[in-house]
Parts: C-alpha cells; sequence; structure tokens
C-alpha cells in the first residue's frame, strides 16, 4: 500500500487570481501542460496581461511517473515536476481558469475571442494554443469493446488494479518501456510487445532487459484484443515467422504514443499531415496572432523540456508581435 | 506506531485546516480480527484529529454498531463518514484509505463540510442539482498513485453535499478487489451510478448530472 500523500490542495483563502472575461487580454493560452506554464511566465515577465485556460492541469505530466531528463532537476515526479512549474506560475499570479474546456476560438476584429464549455467568452490581442496530445489508440478488433475492461492507457494510475496479473504492454518508446518497469513492480508477468525495433532510451532499456518479470517480444504486431466479459489475450503476427499466436493476459497498457489535440483548430489554421498545428520559426500558425507550442504543433521531438522552450518562444514572438501591432497603427 | 504523515505535510495541513469555519466528525468503522488497512486507517484519522481542534473522530465497529452502520449504509471496512457540526450525514464516505493521492479527496470533504467553501458552481448547475429527487449513489473506484482520480471524488462528494439525496462515496480499488472485480474496474476512476451507469475518467460534473438525470 502506498502510504507516501502526494499532497497538491491550495488554501482555499489564497485568494488566486482569476481569469476575468470583461477585459482585453494581451495574450491568452490555451492548455496547462509544460508548453503553457512557460509561455505565462514569460508573457507575465514581459508585462502583458496573460492568463491560462485549462481543462487539466499539468497535462501529460500528471501521467508521468518519473522524469530524469529536464535539466537541472535530477529524478522527479511528472507531479512533482508540475509542482514546481505551478509554484513559480503563482507566484507571479498569472490568472489560471481549470476544468474548463475550451470550445471555440475564431478571430473577430483582429480579436480572439476563445469561448469555454461554460459559453463564457475571453478576448485577446494575440493567443497561444498548447493542448498537447492524447494517448494513441491501436486501431484492433477488440480494443474498443475491451477498454477499461482490461485495455489501459495509464500506467501510473491503473497499475495496482493488475497486481499478481498478467499484463501486456504494446509499444517500444520510453513511454512504454517505463510502464513496462512500473506495472513489474506489481504485475506476476509482464509482456512487453512491440511491432519494430524499440526507440527507446539506453538507460531505460537496459533496465527493462534486466529485469527478470519482463519479456520482451519485438517485430510482433498486435492484430486483435480478446476476451470474453473483461479481456483475456491478444492475438499477435510474429512478423519474423510470419505466424500469429495468441499471449494470454488479464490486461495491456496501450503505450504507442501521441495524437496531437488539434481537432477543434482545423478549420482555423494550417495542420500538416500527422495534424500537428504547422508553425513558423518564431511559432505563429497560419492566423497571424495566433501562436501554438508543445506537442500539438509539428515540433520534432515531443519532450517536456522542449514544449517549455516552445511556450518561452511563443510569448516572446506574442509580445514582438503586439509591439509591433500598436506602432504599426 | 511511526507517524504516516512527515513534519511538512503535517505543517501544511495545519495551516489549510485554519480555514475550517465549525467542527466535523469523521465516523470511522473497522472490525476486530483481520480487516485490511483498518489499522492504518485509524492511525490516519487520529493523526489528522490532532491537527485540528475542529476535527472529531468516533470509532465504530461494523459487526456490533450496527445502528450507526444502517444510518450510514456502510457495507466494508474500514469505511468513514464525514459529519457537519450537528453530527447530520452529507452523504460523504470513504471507502479504504485516502492516502497517496486521495490525500486530496479527503482534505476538502473535510474543509467543505465545515463550511469553507473553496469553489463556486455555477446557478444552473446548482439548480439541475436541487432538482434531483430519486435516491443517487454514487461510487468513484481509485487508486492511490492516480493523480486524476481525486477530481472525480471532489465532484461526487460536491453533489451529495448540495442533495440530501445523493450520496458520494470514494472507494479503493485495491482493497476491495472483489467489488471492483465485480464492477469490472480496471481503469480508474471509474464512477459508477446506483451501480448501474457507468463513467471512466474524470468526468465534467455536467456529465454526472447528465447521467443522474438519465435515471
Ligand atoms: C507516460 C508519459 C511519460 C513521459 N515521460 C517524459 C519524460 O520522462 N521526459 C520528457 O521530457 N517528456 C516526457 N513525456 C512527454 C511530455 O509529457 C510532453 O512532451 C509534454 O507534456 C507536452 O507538453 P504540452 O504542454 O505541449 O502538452 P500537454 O502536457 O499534453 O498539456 C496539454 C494541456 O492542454 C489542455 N487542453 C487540451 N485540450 C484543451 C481544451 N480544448 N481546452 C482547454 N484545455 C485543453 C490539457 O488539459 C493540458 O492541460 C511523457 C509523456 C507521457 C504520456
Amino acid at each position: 500500500m502506498s502510504l507516501n500523500f502526494n499532497f497538491n490542495f491550495t488554501q482555499p483563502s489564497q485568494n488566486k487570481a482569476k481569469l476575468n472575461p470583461e477585459i482585453i487580454h494581451d495574450f491568452l493560452v490555451i492548455g496547462g501542460g509544460p508548453a503553457g506554464f512557460n509561455a505565462t511566465l514569460y508573457a507575465k515577465r514581459k508585462g502583458l496581461v496573460t492568463g491560462m485556460i485549462a481543462k487539466r492541469i499539468g497535462g501529460q505530466l500528471l501521467n508521468t511517473s518519473s522524469v530524469d531528463n529536464y535539466l537541472g532537476i535530477k529524478d522527479i515526479s511528472g507531479e512533482g515536476l508540475m509542482e514546481q512549474f505551478l509554484d513559480h506560475i503563482h507566484q507571479l499570479e498569472v490568472p489560471i481558469l481549470e476544468e474548463v474546456e475550451v470550445t471555440r476560438v475564431e478571430k473577430v476584429n483582429d480579436l480572439f475571442e476563445i469561448t469555454v464549455n461554460n459559453q463564457t467568452v475571453f478576448k485577446s490581442k494575440t493567443a497561444m494554443i498548447a493542448t498537447g496530445s492524447n494517448p494513441r489508440k491501436l486501431g484492433v478488433e477488440g480494443e474498443q469493446e475491451y477498454s477499461n475492461r482490461g485495455v489501459a492507457y495509464c500506467a501510473i494510475c491503473d497499475a495496482p488494479l493488475f497486481a499478481n496479473k498478467e499484463v501486456i504492454i504494446a509499444g517500444g518508446g520510453n513511454s512504454a518501456v517505463e510502464a513496462a518497469i512500473d506495472v513489474a513492480k506489481v504485475a506476476s508477468k509482464v509482456t512487453v510487445v512491440h511491432r519494430s525495433e524499440f526507440r527507446a532510451d539506453q538507460i531505460l532499456l537496459d533496465q527493462m532487459m534486466s529485469n527478470p518479470n519482463i519479456t520482451v517480444f519485438k517485430q510482433t504486431q498486435i492484430l486483435r484484443i480478446v476476451g470474453d466479459v473483461k479481456m483475456t489475450g491478444i492475438e499477435v503476427l510474429d512478423k519474423s515467422s510470419n505466424e500469429t499466436r495468441m499471449i494470454n493476459a488479464d490486461g495491456i497498457f496501450i503505450e504507442i504514443g501521441n495524437i496531437p489535440s488539434s481537432d477543434l483548430f482545423s478549420d482555423l489554421v494550417q495542420l500538416n499531415e500527422q495534424r500537428e498545428i504547422v508553425v513558423d520559426s518564431k511559432n505563429m500558425t497560419s492566423v497571424p496572432g495566433l501562436f501554438a507550442a508543445g506537442d500539438v504543433t509539428q515540433v520534432a521531438y515531443k519532450q517536456i523540456i522542449i514544449s517549455v522552450a516552445d511556450g518561452a518562444k511563443a510569448a516572446l514572438a506574442a509580445n514582438e508581435y503586439i509591439n509591433h501591432h500598436n506602432t504599426s497603427k | 506506531m511511526q507517524k504516516m504523515m512527515n513534519e511538512e505535510v503535517q505543517n501544511q495541513l495545519k495551516q489549510i485546516f485554519n480555514d475550517m469555519k465549525n467542527d466535523v466528525t469523521m465516523v470511522l468503522f473497522t472490525q476486530e480480527g483481520e480487516c485490511y488497512s483498518c489499522e492504518e486507517t485509524k492511525g490516519l484519522l487520529e493523526e489528522v484529529t490532532e491537527l485540528s481542534d475542529k476535527i472529531h473522530l468516533e470509532l465504530k465497529d461494523i459487526n456490533t454498531d450496527l445502528d450507526d452502520v444502517k444510518k450510514y449504509n456502510i457495507e466494508m471496512v474500514p469505511s468513514f463518514v464525514i459529519l457537519d457540526s450537528n453530527k447530520e450525514y452529507h452523504g460523504v464516505k470513504f471507502n479504504g484509505i485516502p492516502a497517496g493521492h486521495e490525500i486530496n479527496s479527503f482534505i476538502p470533504a473535510l474543509l467543505e463540510i465545515s463550511g469553507a467553501v473553496n469553489e463556486e458552481i455555477p446557478a444552473d448547475f446548482l439548480e439541475r442539482i436541487a432538482k434531483i429527487d430519486k435516491p443517487v449513489n454514487i461510487k468513484v473506484f481509485v487508486t492511490l498513485s492516480c493523480p486524476h482520480c481525486p477530481g472525480a471524488v471532489q465532484k461526487a462528494h460536491k453533489l451529495a453535499m448540495l442533495n440530501k439525496n445523493i450520496e458520494g462515496e470514494m472507494i479503493e480499488a485495491q482493497t476491495f478487489m472483489e467489488l471492483s472485480n465485480k464492477f469490472n474496474v480496471s481503469g480508474v476512476p471509474k464512477i459508477v451510478i446506483n451501480d448501474t451507469l457507468e463513467l471512466v475518467g474524470n468526468q465534467p460534473i455536467d456529465q454526472f448530472l447528465a447521467q443522474i438525470e438519465s435515471l
């Protein structure tokens, strides 16, 4: 039983700054992940009237058990890192509207109108999309049917439910390998299935390979997920022998990467084939004054430190844009 | 027994408990003999009681204190409810220890029942909540390592506090494996309403209400 206390409740009497629908902002940020945090930090320091709207503060950091590749901060939990970020933002009194979803963004007479799910509209001269990404689905038969009846997407949340059970991890990147190592602490047996070669960091691969509880199948493609009331296993194609076979398991964690959360903006800004938002070298989208940063963009390598840096670029560029716009009028 | 909460957490909580308005009472049900995490839960609640003179604890046994078991619909141990200063039950219940991330469900529940409000609910939601006139039970299955579970538990509890017909209970899935299996819990938070309707994930209040209204 975990008796650590991951305490992150803020004092009700601490008057947190509130996002104001009555005023015109300089720079509003959609998304509360690493990119969004850093963009508001930079914007605030530039003196811009800024704020953040986020469905879930922390973004993917909340699903990350440990981060060991953020310069200067050694081995920390994803949540711990988020708290440090947030602490910094709170110090600057950046207004944050949380647990609220943006449902529409429009440019009306040179102003961005951002509508949220309770119909409130916030106005801003410039805005930034940092809505990140969501777990990619396998897209095989049985995945939907057994979703939450064996098929899971959040290893740190759901690993305890598979204590002493047999679990499959699908994927070959860092998050799959991390999930395997995490789940192997509680599960009786972990099998990692990946359709090609591993892309994970060597340091993680070494940990996985030396774990007696973990079996690895490369060049193995998942064809379907089978079961009765709950899933009971998967059918795979061994690409080297071209044979299909069954692997029994009580659960499967799908860790095969992410897809950008860009659907909401597909009519507004240009997307590439991967449905990532296309930005220029200053993180501006195809719409002047509208910026984007982090995992939702075409930026190469989706990483915390990269998203954070992107957020900074976007905020500085927005500041430049506003200054330029003001003087040119 | 060694303290569960380190000094840092204790000090943080003391600070936070300064915002409590009225007294609250936790009524904890355990049982003699074998009981997974009963000792730990009792220890945790005792520690919390020490951090504010507004927080009180009553200890009950599920096999002998039958009137209370009935009054608060206690079905498993460890289980506890939080009562207001008039010792009234508002449907706020925890089954299993609220450690790990669940401390973030537990502490807000104490504060809210004491009358310290931290978040306003929009008026249209309040209206919809007030209209619910059937008995509603909301179970929220969680694990202690799940960062988005407290959000779902808090909402279930909030709904319970706002309407007498609603009961909201956290269920720690590992402690109550059998019940979790019965409801096919393999992803958390899993929300089950009146044992029939299911939601997965930390859903917005709107989704809770839509399900309840469909009953
Ligand atoms: C399991 C896992 C492990 C990882 N490990 C590492 C690691 O060790 N090191 C590393 O560098 N990176 C790691 N990553 C990647 C890293 O987490 C991401 O690159 C980073 O979080 C991207 O940041 P972001 O701000 O672009 O987006 P996200 O973190 O995805 O945040 C998006 C934000 O937008 C919000 N949002 C989305 N849609 C809306 C809407 N319509 N309205 C309002 N808000 C909305 C979300 O709620 C969220 O707040 C990991 C990822 C995962 C999933």
